[in-house]
């Protein structure tokens, strides 16, 4: 994406800088919006302009990007107290599950005086809210809240001066209540709506503030939640739930594999089902009716025929094809001098480490509904990124990007799999060609077929460690997963470590499918790659594995949320293979620190893996929502029991095996351990992410538990229960 | 081949003309907008889909419309009285019990039956019974605390 680069960035920055007076659209960017053209967004009254970061944001600005994000001065978001007094919050953020189109507005009622029945929440709508990027990864609060909160004091702070105008008193004896502005003996009142009737005022705040912790009321529970009692109502709107009178729902004729050739169709037979409508263009062949499940009937009789290649890699070979097809490497980071290392070594382990590709499987398929009148596109998705979607719409169709409206409703669960938004695409195409507004609901096959998976990768280790225990060397090699979370934390004086292919998609003729970022991208791998070996040297050395991190850390950070999950687990000193089951990891990831401890039984006959227990201490700088950040940790460890103990494509070249979630297992209620999340207090520190670091252990820290249980190292993910056999067929 | 079909559902009587053989899913959320139904895998795998057919949990991506000719049908529209949510509701929204929302009316509705048929399930009831129901945002945890509390609220009664 353009936008992406460096050199847009540099316009983009310039831009704001001016602070909203007219640019020229310079190279395309359908980015900031004129001061006209704000205006005429925010409408009347008063709107204060404000910028909500995005986690993976400086991800996409720098190949180092992940880590130490640095704060954009942009807008992304407004609020605006209308002409009537209502308080309304624009963001182009959409709701993935973060609870935040109820928590913002609370406190927005909070910080702003006003019943919280007076604040909306418009979100994800593009002709209503400024451009954004897109949500991204399971965003927590922190990203959330203080800018919301000091836009609101802004729009306070506004307020009480129109007041003390019209009121003739001064600002110090001006109190806010119940949308109105009082004096201190309570003589005089303005409402809200009498102060922002007729005014066009626009404040822009830069820069982002952080949220003392004192201040933070946040509340966002119990039945006070708007989403959630939408939710447990069944009221919540998702894109599938939404109704456009003459809507037909398609069901699009898919190939049987990716590097499937069509050939020809006979439509015939489905043409006989009443009420369906047929259309063929080019490669898109759909079948559409009022109902899905009559659509479905009417797609299962078309007669298409393709040229099926044969498969040249499956879910077995990809690991070699994958180190032969790999680009040189990139250097991530070293120091020192590695045959320095090697000769200090007491013991060498040198390991390769697999993990297979991955799905997201959010519980709601992508789901699109277009419409198309004249000019006009509306489109309602379940996207991650409804600015993407409005672009891409408008090239499609020819059309000048501001005819197209992407409204973004509920959305089920994204991980990162919705920055996809094929489905829209195809709604919109069938939209234009059939007249009609058209619904494209994948089903689940279609979600597993078209899943951006996480990529399979492979990540190969050697290092060494001297007598007294010390880590002398650590080479470092990682193919195709990416290189966020590959630079190691711990003291070692001889490093490298080296990216073959440093994104998640790939290059070209290197995965048989797309691939894309899943939730914590690359960290998953590189984590599981790393502690692996950590935990092979300080076996290898006769060293207890927590006792073996410290002595080889420094990282301050680190060293305390190890310990605080060592206390927090009862954790005592034992060299492994211990036979109780335990394991310990450490990880980072968009500026947190995490240190899990596990305990596992493993069923040495079956193969299989039971969690007992699982501790995760986070260090998350200040943390402002500490029962937010304690539920997506514990999201977080449930989902990665899955990438960790079953979840994996099977493939045959571009052919998905897995259609549904009768062989592609998620982890269930029986899989749940004990769950107990620390938050290691930072006050001191600014915040960080919450959404992702939790997941990016689980598959180190139940490999060295399986390891401490048996003495069988597995060292690739998932660790099903045939190769949980395997390696202890081989110790 | 379309019938006259007709049931009683979420209180109240409906009569359809409808091919009998249809899966209800579709036929609730097109047919009769009941959209909180939802669909996550068409094959009876996931319980998002789930409703209740004469108190018991029934997944209605496999149940033919036919199938529920003269029976009561209870979709998560039908289950809170008026705006008073029902105990199981409440508590899912209380314990923060879901995340995206998408799983939670086939989560709700099978911690329902499940409470209709053992007022005061033991927690590994709890899980051997929500165990076909799929959550991938991981709300787990919080769940089955929903459900333990709403039990309790219910006091071993049923609403
Ligand atoms: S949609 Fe019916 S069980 Fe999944
Ligand atoms: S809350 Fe998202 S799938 Fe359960």
């Amino acid at each position: 994406m353009k936008r992406h680069d460096g050199k847009q960035r540099n316009i983009y920055d310039e831009y704001l800088e001016r602070d909203f007076t007219d640019a020229p659209e310079s190279e395309g960017l359908a980015l900031p919006l004129d001061r006209r053209q704000f205006l005429q967004l925010a409408g009347g009254g008063i709107a204060v302009a404000f910028c909500i970061p995005g986690s993976l944001l400086a991800q996409q600005r720098g190949r180092r990007g992940g880590e130490g994000q640095q704060l954009p001065e942009d807008f992304n978001a407004f609020l605006r107290i209308g002409e009537d007094g209502r308080v309304t919050g624009f963001t182009g953020k959409v709701e993935l599950g973060q609870g935040i189109i109820t928590s913002l507005a609370q406190m927005l009622a909070d910080e702003l005086d006003v019943p919280l029945e007076s604040v909306d929440m418009v979100m994800g709508d593009t002709d209503l809210c400024p451009w954004d990027r897109g949500t991204f990864g399971s965003m927590t609060t922190r990203f959330f809240g203080p800018p919301f909160r000091a836009a609101a004091a802004e729009a306070k702070a506004v307020l009480v001066e129109l007041a003390a105008e019209k009121l003739g008193v001064t600002k110090d004896r001006l109190k806010t209540r119940d949308g109105a502005v009082y004096d201190d003996a309570g003589q005089k009142k303005v409402t809200y709506a009498e102060l922002a009737k007729g005014k066009k005022i626009l404040r822009h705040l830069k820069g982002a503030p952080v949220e003392k912790p004192g201040e933070f009321t946040l509340v966002g529970k119990g039945l006070d939640r708007r989403d959630a009692v939408e939710k447990v109502t069944g009221r919540a709107k998702y894109a599938g739930d939404i109704r456009e009178p003459g809507m037909l729902c398609a069901r699009i004729l898919r190939p049987p594999s990716h590097d499937a050739k069509f050939l020809r169709v006979d439509t015939s037979a489905a043409r006989e089902v009443a009420g369906t409508q047929v259309v063929q263009d080019g490669d898109l062949i759909a079948v559409l009716h009022e109902s899905p499940d009559l659509a479905e009937q009417a797609l299962a009789r078309l007669k298409p025929e393709y040229d099926q290649p044969a498969a040249s890699v499956d879910d077995r070979t990809i690991f070699d094809h994958l180190l032969k097809v790999a680009p040189p490497g990139e250097t991530v980071a070293e120091g020192g001098n590695l045959g320095a290392g090697q000769s200090a070594a007491h013991h060498v382990v040198e390991n390769t480490y697999l993990n297979s590709y991955v799905a997201h499987a959010p519980m709601e398929p992508h789901t699109a509904l277009a419409k198309v009148e004249g000019n006009k596109v509306t489109i309602w998705a379940s996207t991650q990124t409804p600015f993407a979607l409005k672009d891409e719409a408008a090239s499609l169709l020819g059309l000048p990007a501001q005819n197209v409206r992407v409204i973004t409703p509920y959305v089920g669960g994204g991980f990162g799999g919705k920055s996809n938004n094929r489905q829209a695409l195809e709604a919109v195409r069938l939209a234009k060609l059939t007249g009609k507004p058209v619904q494209v609901a994948w089903t689940r096959a279609e979600e597993f077929f078209y899943d951006t998976f996480r990529p399979a990768a492979v990540v190969k280790v050697r290092a060494g460690v001297t007598e007294a225990g010390l880590i002398s060397f650590w080479d470092y090699g990682v193919y195709f997963a990416g290189e966020r979370g590959s630079q190691h934390f711990y003291d070692i004086p001889n490093h490298r470590t080296v990216a073959y292919s440093g994104g998640w998609t790939g290059v070209p003729g290197s995965h048989p499918f797309a691939t894309g970022p899943w939730r914590a991208p690359a960290n998953n791998t590189n984590t599981f790659a790393r502690e692996s070996h950590i935990d092979a040297l300080a076996a290898k050395a006769g060293i207890d594995p927590v006792e073996f991190r410290l002595k080889n850390l420094k990282d301050p950070r680190m060293r305390r949320v190890l310990e605080a999950a060592a206390k927090k687990f009862g954790w005592s000193p034992a060299k492994a293979p211990s036979g109780r089951g335990y394991g310990v990891a450490c990880g980072t990831d968009v500026g947190t620190v995490v240190a899990h401890i596990a305990e596992v039984a493993v069923n040495k006959q079956t193969g299989s893996v039971r969690v007992k227990r699982v501790v995760c201490a986070q260090e998350m700088g200040l943390c402002v929502n500490p029962e937010g950040a304690r539920i997506q940790m514990e999201g977080c460890i449930t989902m990665g029991l899955g990438y960790a103990l079953a979840e994996e494509i099977k493939f045959a070249g571009g052919k998905i095996h897995d259609s549904n979630f009768d062989t592609y297992t998620l982890p269930r209620f029986s899989w749940l351990p004990e769950i107990e999340t620390v938050i290691v207090d930072a006050k001191e520190s600014p915040a960080q992410g919450g959404g992702e670091p939790a997941v990016i252990c689980m598959g180190g820290v139940l490999a060295n538990a399986v390891f401490d249980a048996t003495g069988a190292r597995v060292l690739q993910l998932p660790m099903t229960p045939e190769r949980i056999k395997a390696a202890l067929a081989r110790v | 081949m379309r019938e006259n079909v007709q049931l009683k559902l979420n209180g109240k009587p409906v009569s359809l003309e409808v091919d009998p053989g249809r899966p209800l899913l579709w036929v609730l959320r097109y047919d009769l907008g009941l959209t909180g139904t939802k669909y996550g895998c068409g094959e009876g795998h996931c319980g998002a889909c789930t409703v209740l057919v004469e108190g018991s949990a029934v997944r209605s991506c496999l149940l033919r419309v036919g199938a529920v000719a003269g029976k009561e049908v209870t979709t998560i529209e039908g289950l809170a009285r008026g705006s008073e949510l029902h105990p199981v509701q409440k508590a899912f929204a209380e314990h923060d019990a879901l995340q995206c929302g998408y799983c939670t009316p086939g989560m709700i509705l099978n911690a329902v039956s499940l409470l209709r048929n053992i007022p005061r399930p033991t927690r590994s009831q709890i899980i051997e019974t929500m165990e076909g129901n799929l959550c991938r945002c991981g709300a787990h945890k919080r769940i089955i605390e929903a459900i333990e509390s709403a039990a309790q609220a219910m006091g071993g009664g049923q609403r």
